[in-house]
């Protein structure tokens, strides 16, 4: 019964660790590539971590397993966000088929803070969406 | 009768090699350097579900603190890089 449950819990782990990696390969642009992931590899280690939590028949083993996942799920949106953030600032252009920009003009160029006025919105600069598929690629 | 031990040999195991040998055509094809950063982060932690499935395997607990560590050093790089990609704009 336990080895089906744990067969079980491997297996959706291995299997969206996987779909992240084939998302980070086929996604046409960074930003997608990010979303993409963040999330799915987050998911895919902390059951992998959960079905080590309950092979060892020890409560060590199971406190170090949730202090991993709790690191993962705390920290990996924070870096996300970080990289997208310099990815943005230093003009990583958006995918060819980009519908809305919201940020576009909103950042300050020299301070980098957020201005969220809506007449600032008027003068800011077009957002920054790739020409062809091959820019992103 | 398939037993768990071959199961993680011989399926979960692959897996998560295949998914790392994904990644690193992205590691070597990114554009930008930010492409990079962030196959160079999903390469370290599915790294840390292989440390996990091989300590299952090789009934070895002792992995899991190196399973930590690489968390901890995942997110100060990618912080890092981030921080100083940033910064690097401003020159």
């Amino acid at each position: 019964m336990i080895d089906i449950v744990l067969a079980l819990l491997s297996t959706a782990g291995a299997l969206s660790i996987l779909f992240a990696s084939i998302g980070i390969l086929r996604m046409p642009d960074f930003y997608l590539r990010l979303s993409v992931t963040v999330k799915a590899s987050t998911l895919g280690v902390g059951l992998l971590l959960i079905c080590a939590a309950i092979m060892f028949p020890d409560v060590s083993v199971t406190t170090k397993a949730i202090a991993i996942v709790f690191f993962l799920i705390i920290t990996a949106p924070i870096g996300a966000h970080m990289i997208g953030r310099a990815a943005y600032f230093t003009g990583t252009p958006l995918w060819k088929g980009t519908i809305a920009d919201e940020l576009a003009g909103m950042y300050d160029e020299e301070t980098h803070t957020l201005e969220s006025e809506e007449e600032e919105r008027d003068k800011g600069d077009a957002p920054n969406i790739a020409e062809t598929e091959e820019e992103t690629k | 009768m398939i037993t768990l031990e071959a199961y993680f040999d011989y399926v979960i195991l692959p897996i998560l090699s295949i998914s790392v040998m994904l990644v690193f055509i992205r590691l070597f094809k990114g554009p930008a350097v930010v492409d990079r950063v962030v196959a160079l982060d999903l390469i370290i932690t599915i790294g840390i579900g292989i440390i996990t499935v091989y300590s299952i395997r090789s009934d070895q607990q002792v992995f899991l603190d190196v399973a930590i560590i690489l968390a901890l050093i995942a997110f100060l790089g990618t912080v890092a890089f981030a921080y100083y990609i940033e910064k690097q704009k401003d020159d």
